[in-house]
């Protein structure tokens, strides 16, 4: 009897609590492009001697993060390659034009998570598919959370940030800028509003 | 001399004429050049210099043309009703085109915002108003007019030779030299 009540007080908990979590959490976000609270930017080196900073400015995506199981996190992001800007009318056209880019035959660059592997509270490793330039590749790099909670307007939001270095060749983009601008960094930054 | 006649082109026109072609010959060609040189090019930033500068010099030796030619008489076409007609129709497309082609240049360049230097000697400015993509529509249509330019003067350099060489009328020299005036 006394074995029976426990059993039962166990799984009430057990049932209370993933309740509870599935309640408060699991939620699906929408990034703030609207608002402009994400940005994509690259970084890549300009002769070995400095950097050369630039962003796109059309994307679209959502994730999905639950605090009490980040493991099952999820993000995806579309960029529309043409939206390129690096400050420089003549640069863009040329890294939007065949040499580089190639926007008119892949307007767009994506990438779509398969896993989370959580570090911390605060940080993940995240892999996914990553398409650029018509090249699918699987890559991984880190991403960490801002922060999360209540915005000022009645809203719920997410923010996260993450890096990864990817070799520009490996997506087929072979223009010879010199040996120290082999790979680019891709900066992502994005914030969520809970749907 | 400087002027027009009825009979034939004068000095000023001859000169605008001949330094437009060159001009433009020489522009087709660079561009057709310097997109085609790599990074560590010695000349890859100074070929596009060259290239944005000879072509503000040229929608400047453009408008000053263009004002000649219609504050002055000019010399009588020759040919048949059908020639003629074609003949107007291919210089308003030459006149049309070479502006055109300067305009969407200008319009590559000054996309976002900075002016253009002309031989470091003074700076056109951007307008204040741009569209999206300007740079990549703008660059499609000087490719396009660049070729079209190019198919106009084609055509009006075959028939100033077929006068000149076939119908023996002078149409050629009319703008190699002014006649005397009579």
């Amino acid at each position: 009897m006394k074995k029976l009540l426990l059993t039962a007080v166990t799984t009430s908990a057990l049932t209370l609590a993933s309740l509870f979590s599935v309640s408060a959490q699991a939620a699906d976000y929408k990034i703030d492009t609207e608002g402009a609270h994400a940005f994509v930017q690259f970084k890549i080196q300009h002769l070995g001697y400095s950097w050369l900073l630039g962003r796109f400015n059309t994307f679209d995506g959502g994730f999905s993060y639950d605090d009490a199981a980040p493991e099952k996190s999820a993000i995806e992001i579309v960029i529309e390659t043409a939206s390129l800007d690096s400050n420089h009318a003549e640069r863009d056209k040329h890294l939007k034009g065949a040499d580089f880019l190639n926007v008119k035959k892949f307007p767009k660059a994506a990438f779509k998570s398969t896993g989370f592997e959580v570090k911390d509270d605060n940080n993940a490793v995240v892999t996914g598919t990553f398409m650029l330039h018509g090249v699918k590749k699987t890559i991984s790099f880190p991403v960490s959370k801002i922060g999360e909670g209540k915005d000022p307007w009645g809203g719920y939001r997410a923010g996260f940030e993450g890096k990864t270095t990817l070799k520009l060749a490996d997506y087929g983009i072979t223009y010879n800028l010199g040996p120290a601008s082999a790979n680019v960094e891709i900066h992502l930054y994005v914030e969520g509003i809970r749907k | 001399m400087v002027k027009n006649s009825k009979t034939s082109y004068g000095w000023m026109a001859i000169v605008l004429h001949w330094l437009m072609a060159i001009g433009i010959f020489f522009l087709f060609g660079l561009g057709l050049y310097m997109v085609e040189l790599t990074y560590y090019d010695e000349w890859y930033r100074g070929s596009l210099e060259l290239h944005k500068s000879l072509g503000l010099v040229l929608l400047l030796v453009w408008i000053g043309r263009v004002v000649w030619r219609w504050s002055n008489t000019n010399p009588a076409m020759v040919g048949t009703p059908v020639e003629k007609k074609a003949a107007h129709v291919v210089h308003l497309f030459l006149y049309f085109l070479m502006f055109a082609l300067m305009v969407t240049g200008y319009l590559i360049s000054t996309a976002d915002g900075r002016g253009i230097v002309v031989f470091e000697l003074f700076e056109i400015p951007a307008m204040s108003i741009s569209f999206e993509n300007q740079e990549d529509i703008a660059g499609d249509i000087h490719w396009a007019i660049a070729w079209s330019l190019m198919l106009m003067v084609a055509l009006h350099s075959l028939a100033a030779i077929k006068h000149q060489l076939i119908n023996k009328d002078g149409t050629l020299m009319k703008m190699i030299r002014p006649k005397a005036s009579q």
